[in-house]
């Protein structure tokens, strides 16, 4: 599914299909009832209906047209231009939906008689699945609705809703049994306990998100749009007062210019940007391949003061890499390795994988040159905890190290277990929070191997940076404390938790929010959820349980517990952008003041010509081009909106220099220069 | 301009300072409920006070309460001052034996000094009894004051609380400002102002024959106790018309630079008073640098304006050396009377030493501007804090979310409901100035009063509602104000600016009181910083300039830049 690859939107920005049905979107927006929900913009609307009454009868009485007539096609230009900014941002979701919904087209489903029999089924459409009905699904089917594996084991497609199509284990019981409804069973096969109503699945959720059709808005959203109310009401007031104050001074303004000054001062960039910067964050996440179930969501990952990273795949690598081998007194270094390449050729994990690349970079050692004949293999187990290979009377094990040296016990029981060296390597080994891994032949201990959590590089700096933006980063892992913190500390996090249970999580996760912090976590387990539903942020993994899914407020479909860096920083920029759009917006009123004012004036009180510091041709020609100058700004600042604005983390200080500078300072200087030549174009070609 | 004269500003400005981080010290002290070195004397008086009034001194109000205690207060404050004034006839201390105040007019004069405004529709030594002006106005004079700081600190506490419910108590906190801060400072500095030459008796009126042989009366009174608590409190209401230009208010540039001194020292104490109590000094510092680069360019601008004259003075052959000294008392000079200008409409004191209308349209515009910024620069006694701190919180919220997160100003988070309260508190003045200008520009009942055409006539009407809305009380001059009409409209913009302001300010009180205090992290936006200085100064001329912009010019903008093009009205 193309929509799901993490596309650069520039490129998903200018494509023509969207902007045609944005266009047509656009002015089904015009309906004024769907439009009280942006007041800014409805206040123009109105004003832009009143002054099209006014031009009606103009047209009707014979008055010159001209220039009402062009105010007025402004003014219609400016509510098109925010509604376009809207259904554009909408667009952009929508795409993903309609892919999405061809995943949901009609399922069959075969509903269990009796769910221990999974021999005798009806089969039924998927709408008329119940919460609690069993189904089986068998290879080739899709599953028909959301739900938690009672039993089986199968490989299961889900390239429907995270975009990968490499298959995936889902097996009942652990952490891996959710299923996700209109995924595809390809090998064996699952009972599956319904967990989610038709119409109301993940799925579901997903289309209506994604289309933003339950978009409501956000609390920061809401306190921005009140802000707006209230800078558009001192206008209305600044304006409408305007009508007796000019009188006085004989200076009678006609309304469709009172209309003009209006409509540039109230903040209508903002306002008609604003939904489609809170649309186009949600959009930013599902790129990144992460559902927010709601924008607060969204919001909230901006404020993190506290990340919960999981240590395992976030911090260091998922697997322990061999880092050297120490062997005992008496045996070589080359003797050791050898052997441990032995007892690994056949190791197919991680960890075994790396003990081999280990030896040829050390000691040149191939699997080739390691190779033994008639070998047979002895697989881990959970119960022996070695692994290894037998050949004629060799037995050559490593494993855990009490394991092993329970083994070379059990070949001799004479044999030295105690020796001093190894002792002391094992314990070195713990202390620097590596793990020790015994390594034997038959009856005696040849050394250890020493494995390593690698941290992944590159980490150490960006934890530096999210410090810098006041986020404290805490591991999580079930390590041993001593383990932990030798890691802590080369990772560069600020602070752990070692032996994690899933209280522990809970509790750290209460204490922070005490102090008045924001947490942010990831989990998948069905253990997590408590800590997910408690978390500020609760990313569950797509890879996990129904319940972890159901806590979480967001959902990473790529299961990467790394991705919630990520998520902090769109959350982050989705602010930033309405900040900085807000400020544009009202610093930009300064340069229309400085248009409009002395074009109101200049008949009654000559000498105001002095306020025009542009220089502008005519009275009519400044309100032209102050009106133009502010229905354009919104499509110009349209793929600012949708993008947001440059985000490179810092100190809060050091952000807001810069973006007051950008924005505030920009603001004010650009529509001096931009109304400017609105001017001489419009002189230009003879409209003003 | 004068080295003279910038020093004589800056000496001011200095001594101000100087004296107002020891006096927020000890507010803080006061308003903590902490001993002070004047509990040995005022602490049994304080538990007397609360004994008689059934006021249980520990027990603290919501935000809520808190108001409803205010708003009941002060309106028994308009009513029983009303009824003074009506009554003035019957009541003793009335040597020169007025009649009760007509009642439009009592009504503007009580809502006056009740909102701490002091608009005065009325020539004080030929309206008001002694006992009015003792027992009422003088009276006002403190509550209003100490109503505004009790409000301030109900805020501080919001900010500096955790969780809580209640921001303290109304009666407690009117009780302490009074006793611990008002009292004290006005009993030392009447003194001062009586050995500087300003009367304090209770003989009416003298006569005097002048060099010409004629019989002059001179109207007395207890002026200097009146004097002192009208400058500290930003009260701003005259004992005699002219006010401060009054030689027996204000006799000497001495006691001119006294009385400067007074009407900022409280304003700004309490802002050093603020940032002891919310623990974070710099917050206060970062506040007194943003308002005090605003002020010091408001005296500029008059100063210079003053100093550069008008081309009429020019042409009518004076020296253009000597600026415009019209309207302003030669013993003053152009510098304190600009300061004095600019000092008095950016708090709200509407004190004034020289006539605004008689400067010139720039040098008249700067007092004018600054009223309509709110009256933050440091404000009235405590109504400039907490719309400086509403102010802030705007500010933070607009350029806050650049940083990225949800706005926090001193560790609250700024969000729906606080932005609500100051969008609600911000539109009062715009409503109150230009809806009530925009009707009274096309109004001939109103029109009557005015005192000169053309654009001078509508800065008269711009002043007086933005003097009665922003609480200030000075009067441009020109306007005869006395009228129904302009009694009864200016008596509600007082209101509005007062109490409309209040109530949203005090909700948002509430709100932030609630909320938990969060500690400041790197990702916070520091509101200490000389970055948030400019901030919150391009906020505060940004938000005032477009809301004035259009009626300046059509006001003194005007005006000047037709004077400029020698046209005169």
């Amino acid at each position: 599914m193309s929509t799901h690859t993490k596309a650069t939107s520039g490129s998903a920005f200018a494509s023509p299909e969207l902007i045609g049905r944005a266009a047509r979107d656009a002015v089904t927006k015009l309906n004024p009832v769907a439009l009280m929900r942006n007041p800014v913009i409805f206040v123009t609307e109105i004003v832009a209906a009143l002054v099209t009454v006014l031009f009606v009868r103009d047209v009707l009485v014979g008055n010159p047209l001209a220039f009402t007539g062009q105010i007025m096609a402004w003014l219609w230009f400016t509510v098109l231009f925010a509604t376009f900014a809207e259904a554009l941002a909408e667009g952009r979701g929508r795409a993903q939906a309609d892919s999405l919904r061809r995943a949901r087209t009609d399922t069959v489903a075969k509903r269990l008689r009796d769910p221990a029999n999974r021999a005798a089924f009806d089969t039924v459409s998927a709408l008329d699945l119940g919460i609690g009905d069993h189904v089986v699904v068998e290879a080739g089917d899709l599953i028909p609705g959301d739900g938690e594996i009672v039993e089986g084991i199968a490989s299961v497609n889900e390239a429907a809703i995270t975009g990968e199509s490499a298959p995936v284990i889902r097996e009942s019981g652990g952490d891996r049994s959710a299923v996700t409804g209109g995924t595809t069973v390809i090998s064996d096969w699952l009972v599956v306990r319904i967990t989610a109503a038709p119409g109301s699945s993940f799925l579901d959720r997903m289309i209506a998100l994604v289309e933003g059709a339950e978009r409501q808005k956000t609390p920061n959203e809401l306190a921005l749009s009140v802000l707006l109310v209230g800078m558009t009401l001192i206008f209305l007031i600044a304006v409408v007062s305007l009508a007796g104050l000019g009188r006085y001074a004989a200076a009678d303004v006609p309304v469709p210019v009172l209309v003009a000054l209006l409509v540039t001062l109230i903040p209508t960039t903002i306002g008609g940007l604003l939904s489609a910067i809170g649309i186009a964050g949600m959009d930013r996440l599902i790129r990144h391949n992460v559902l927010a179930m709601s924008g607060r969501a969204v919001e909230a990952a901006g404020d993190v003061d506290t990340l919960l990273l999981d240590k395992t795949g976030t911090i260091t690598f998922g697997n322990r890499m061999a880092s050297e081998i120490i062997p005992v007194p008496g045996v070589s270094e080359h003797e050791a390795a050898l052997i441990a390449v032995q007892a690994s050729l056949a190791d197919e994990t991680a960890e075994g994988r790396s003990i081999l690349a280990l030896a040829r970079e050390t000691h040149g050692i191939t699997p080739e040159t390691a190779a033994l004949d008639g070998a047979s293999f002895v697989a881990f187990s959970a119960a022996s905890r070695l692994s290894g290979v037998d050949v004629d009377d060799r037995r050559l094990r490593k494993g855990a190290v009490d394991a092993i040296k329970r083994f070379v016990h059990s070949v001799d029981p004479h044999a030295a277990t105690g020796i001093t060296a190894f002792d002391a390597a094992v314990e070195r080994i713990a202390r620097s929070g590596g793990t020790p891994l015994g390594l034997a032949e038959n009856g005696r201990l040849l050394g250890v191997i020493h494995l390593k959590d690698v941290v992944k590089p590159g980490i150490k700096e960006r934890f530096a940076e999210l410090r810098r933006m006041g986020i404290r980063t805490v591991m999580v892992t079930g390590d041993n404390p001593v383990t932990a913190a030798a890691i802590a500390s080369e990772a560069g996090v600020d602070d752990f938790i070692a032996e994690a249970t899933p209280q522990d999580k809970l509790a750290y996760i209460r204490t922070e929010q005490r102090q008045g912090r924001l947490v942010a976590m990831c989990g998948d387990g069905t253990n997590d959820a408590p800590a997910l539903a408690q978390a500020d942020v609760g990313v569950a993994m797509q890879s996990g349980t129904q319940a972890a899914r159901e806590a979480g407020n967001m959902v990473d479909l790529d299961s990467d517990p790394t991705k919630l860096i990520e998520i902090v920083g769109i959350g982050k920029q989705l602010l930033m952008t309405r900040g900085a759009l807000t400020t544009f917006s009202i610093a930009n009123d300064v340069a229309k003041y400085f248009a409009i004012i002395p074009a109101l004036f200049i008949a009654a009180i000559p000498e105001l010509g002095l306020l025009n510091v542009m220089g502008l041709a005519s009275p009519q020609s400044a309100i032209l081009s102050a009106v133009i100058f502010n229905a354009l700004i919104i499509v110009a600042l349209i793929p600012l909106a949708l993008r947001g604005v440059a985000y490179r983390p810092g100190e809060a200080g050091t952000v807001l220099a810069r973006n007051l500078a950008i924005y505030g300072l920009g603001g004010l200087a650009l529509p001096f220069i931009g109304i400017k030549l609105i001017d001489l174009a419009l002189v230009a070609v003879g409209l003003a | 301009m004068t080295v003279q004269g910038w020093l004589q500003i800056a000496i001011i400005l200095a001594l101000v300072l100087v004296a107002a981080v020891p006096l927020g010290a000890y507010m803080a002290r006061v308003f903590a409920g902490e001993r002070t070195m004047l509990s040995a004397l005022l602490a049994p008086v304080e538990r007397v006070l609360y004994r008689l009034a059934g006021v249980d001194p520990a027990r603290e109000q919501g935000a809520l309460g808190y108001t409803l205690a205010m708003l009941a207060f002060n309106a028994a404050g308009v009513v029983l001052l009303y009824a003074l004034l009506r009554l003035q006839g019957l009541l003793p201390f009335n040597p020169l034996g007025f009649a009760g105040v007509a009642p439009d007019l009592a009504f503007n004069t009580a809502v006056s000094f009740v909102t701490n405004t002091n608009w005065q529709a009325y020539g004080g030594e030929t309206t008001m009894s002694l006992f009015s002006q003792m027992a009422g106005l003088t009276v006002q004079n403190f509550l209003s004051a100490a109503t505004g700081l009790a409000l301030a600190v109900a805020l501080v506490r919001a900010f500096a609380r955790s969780g809580a419910v209640t921001v303290g108590n109304f009666f407690v906190d009117m009780t302490r400002s009074v006793l611990y801060v008002l009292l004290p400072l006005a009993v030392v500095t009447a003194l001062v102002q009586v050995a500087m030459g300003v009367p304090q008796t209770l003989g009416a009126a003298t006569s005097a024959t002048t060099l010409e042989g004629a019989q002059q009366v001179i109207a007395m009174g207890p002026v200097a106790s009146q004097m002192a608590i009208k400058q500290l409190g930003t009260n701003g209401g005259g004992f005699f018309n002219v006010n401060a230009a009054h030689p027996f208010e204000n006799p000497s540039p001495l006691s001119n630079a006294l009385e400067i001194w007074q009407m900022l020292v409280i304003s700004t104490a309490l802002i050093f008073a603020f940032g002891r109590l919310i623990g974070d000094r710099r917050q206060a510092r970062a506040l007194v640098a943003a308002i005090g680069l605003i002020l010091v360019a408001g005296i500029a601008i008059t100063y210079w304006a003053e100093a550069a004259g008008t081309p009429s003075l020019v042409a009518a052959g004076i020296d253009p050396a000597g600026g415009n000294m019209e309207g302003k008392e030669v013993r003053f000079g152009l510098a304190a009377s600009a300061m004095f200008a600019a000092v008095t409409t950016g708090l709200s004191d509407g004190g004034v030493n020289a006539m605004h209308g008689s400067f010139t349209p720039l040098g008249g515009m700067v007092p004018l501007f600054l009223i309509q910024l709110g009256e933050i620069l440091p404000g009235g006694v405590g109504s400039g804090l907490y719309g400086l701190l509403v102010m802030a919180i705007l500010a933070v919220f607009v350029a806050g979310l650049m940083v990225g997160r949800t706005p926090e100003y001193l560790g609250k988070k700024i969000e729906a409901k606080e932005v609500k309260m100051a969008m609600l508190a911000i539109l009062i003045l715009p409503t109150a100035i230009l809806g009530f200008s925009g009707v009274a520009a096309v109004l001939p009942t109103a029109l009557a009063g005015l005192g000169n055409a053309g654009p001078h006539g509508l800065s008269e009407i711009l002043y007086a509602y933005s003097s009665a809305a922003g609480n200030n009380g000075s009067a441009f001059g020109g306007l005869s104000a006395n009228s129904p009409w302009w009694n009864t409209t200016l008596g509600l913009a007082m209101l509005l600016g007062r109490f409309a302001y209040i109530v949203p300010m005090m909700a948002i009180a509430g709100s932030l009181a609630a909320k938990t205090r969060l500690t400041a992290s790197t990702g916070t936006f520091p509101t200490h910083g000389p970055l948030f200085v400019g901030l919150m100064v391009g906020i505060i001329l940004i938000l005032g300039g477009l809301q004035f912009f259009p009626a300046l010019a059509l006001g003194p903008i005007a005006e000047q830049v037709q004077m400029l093009a020698g046209k005169t009205f």
